[in-house]
């Protein structure tokens, strides 16, 4: 049906917007290793010096650890939370469910810059004192979503009938859940929480309301473009972050091609054989 | 029957209180929704629901330009200098709004081709491929490719280079509009994409031969079947590239001009100025305006595609 021609010509056209996406990524991964600290096209000699640099500057490392810790509690309780809502809006009918989609959506189609100030006024009202948590919470708003879709849409494909099945055979709630729900569940949780800790670990904008004074690895770039200082340890340091962002996604997309979120096959046929999928207990 | 009640109540007192639970659970499943759904809707309400109303409420404040302090004298002052013709707020919205659709606009054009090679023609294996090449750019810092863009935009760029060694002159693109609709086009352009495959992946292959079947052209079948089909995801895709512009603030910051002028980056100068109120009031803008655009695309059905 299609012709020859069409179909290279998308090909061709796919190619070009894929270089496109990958450009600047390419561009600032080289700026990394050069050697001049103008930042000036083209590179005219490499080094390895300012990896070193960055390694040893005590402001990165705190702000490494600072993101770290940020997104590890904020993947924790973005990952309770949206389990929770995915349970009840998967499983029940109610007033008002089709709302609470549309609520959790909110925090990713609402600009950060809303959000952050939203956040510092409700923190201002409410006399809670800029800290961690701050942070914590800014990045649970729009962390919850990620988890809550990716559980929605497993829970969606399983059978409700197997936790009652589970309950006749005289389980409790807590086995239930370990050996009925988890094997079900779990690989949607781990790619949800792997998705959430990048989101949480790069995201600038909420995080530049919440935070005062602390500084965490994207707040630390920020606040070098805009003074244009120490470029070639930015440079580094934005390398990094993609490589650190990079390793969680790409590890959610293989969990999930594995169990068939991400369907290779025609939808359909996949689709109705996961319909039909009883887990392994 | 031989096994006797009693057996299913055997074991700790633990065991035998979360057997119960569990039964109360079954018999009254409003009670277990309800129980799932507070905490994280309570969370939610309070915290993000909660702090809009909080900047919208401070929105009707004013500031005390001595002291920089808030006042709580409520008043529409702040909507009134907003919405005032003679001031540059209305205009400066209409621009960025223009910007939002353009970049909308720009990222459907390009998505679309590599969403249909992605979901229709692409072999298995090429598929996944091009899926992580474009989930990896969607994933990797906001920031970062922002500011990879500042750097090849500028004066002794790679795109000046790139056009000095082809024989022409320098092409000053950096710090001026079309950077910026550049940039959020690049930078929001994954969000078109993945909604599209997923809207193109769902159109049963018997459509597409029924339409040819019925003597339609390849360019008939894509505008009467395809593209109605993959509006969907088009529109699940603007709600990202619309909005994301909309707020942005970072982009014009950074690769826009000083006179470059973006609700977000006046929302941001009004923040810079201790002026919260009125940067509430100018907020309810793109608010607004997004509450309306959700709502459509709701009954667009695109939430189904996101």
């Amino acid at each position: 049906m299609q012709q020859r021609s069409s179909r290279i010509a998308l090909a061709i056209w796919s190619l070009l917007v894929i270089a496109f996406l990958w450009f600047p990524l390419v561009i600032i991964g080289l700026y990394a290793f050069n050697s001049s600290n103008v930042q000036g096209w083209p590179i005219t000699s490499w080094t390895l010096h300012w990896f070193s640099v960055a390694w040893h500057d005590p402001d990165v490392r705190s702000a490494f650890w600072l993101s770290i810790r940020v997104a590890l509690a904020t993947t924790g309780i973005a990952l309770v939370l949206g389990t929770m809502a995915a349970a009840a809006v998967a499983r029940y009918r109610f007033f008002g469910r089709d709302t609470v989609s549309f609520l959790f959506v909110l925090p990713l189609a609402l600009p950060g810059i809303i959000t952050g100030i939203s956040l510092l006024r409700f923190y201002d009202f409410a006399g809670i004192s800029i800290s961690i948590w701050t942070i914590v919470i800014g990045h649970t708003t729009f962390c919850v979503v990620v988890v809550y879709n990716n559980v929605v849409a497993r829970l969606r494909r399983s059978s409700p009938s197997l936790v009652e099945a589970s309950q006749d055979l005289g389980a409790d709630g807590w086995q239930t859940f370990r050996f009925v729900l988890w094997p079900v569940l779990s690989t949607a949780l781990v790619a949800g929480g792997l998705l959430a800790f990048a989101l949480s670990f790069d995201e600038v904008i909420v995080t530049y309301f919440t935070a005062g004074a602390q500084e965490t690895l994207p707040i630390f770039i920020l606040d070098n473009i805009e003074r244009g200082q120490q470029l070639p340890v930015v440079n580094v340091v934005a390398l990094f972050v993609i490589a650190v962002t990079a390793i969680p996604v790409l590890l959610a997309q293989r969990v999930m091609r594995d169990s068939g979120i991400i369907r290779r096959g025609p939808a359909q046929v996949t689709e109705a054989v996961e319909a039909a999928e009883i887990p392994a207990v | 029957m031989a096994v006797d009640a009693g057996a299913f109540e055997a074991g700790s007192p633990g065991r035998r209180a979360r057997l119960r639970l569990s039964g109360l659970f079954w018999r009254r499943p409003w009670l277990k929704a309800l129980a799932l759904l507070t905490p994280p809707l309570a969370a939610f309400l309070i915290v993000y629901i909660g702090a809009l109303v909080a900047l919208f409420i401070s929105s009707f404040w004013s500031i005390n330009s001595f002291t920089a302090e808030i006042e709580h004298t409520w008043s529409l002052a702040n909507y009134r200098l907003i919405f005032d013709t003679s001031q540059p707020y209305l205009d400066i919205a209409k621009l960025t709004i223009e910007i939002a659709a353009a970049v909308t606009l720009t990222d459907a054009v390009l998505a679309f081709p590599l969403a249909f090679f992605m979901a229709r023609l692409a072999s298995s294996r090429t598929r996944a491929l091009l899926f992580v090449m474009v989930l990896l750019p969607l994933w990797s810092s906001y920031l970062v490719r922002v500011y990879a863009w500042q750097t090849i935009l500028a004066h002794d760029g790679v795109i000046n280079w790139a056009l000095n060694g082809m024989g022409f002159g320098d092409l000053n693109l950096a710090y001026t509009n079309w950077a910026i609709w550049i940039v959020f086009s690049y930078v929001w352009l994954p969000f078109m994409v993945l909604p599209i495959y997923a809207a193109l992946e769902r159109i049963p292959e018997s459509y597409l031969e029924a339409s040819a079947d019925l003597g339609a052209s390849g360019l008939k079948t894509l505008r009467s079947v395809i593209l109605p089909l993959a509006l969907p995801g088009i529109i699940a895709g603007s709600i990202f590239t619309f909005s994301l512009t909309l707020g942005d603030y970072l982009t014009p910051l950074l690769v826009g001009g000083t006179g470059s002028n973006f609700i977000g980056i006046e929302i941001y100068r009004f923040i810079g100025d201790s002026n919260i109120p009125l940067a509430g009031a100018y907020a309810t803008i793109p608010i607004a305006i997004m509450g309306v655009y959700l709502l459509l695309a709701r009954r667009a059905g695109a939430f189904e595609a996101l």
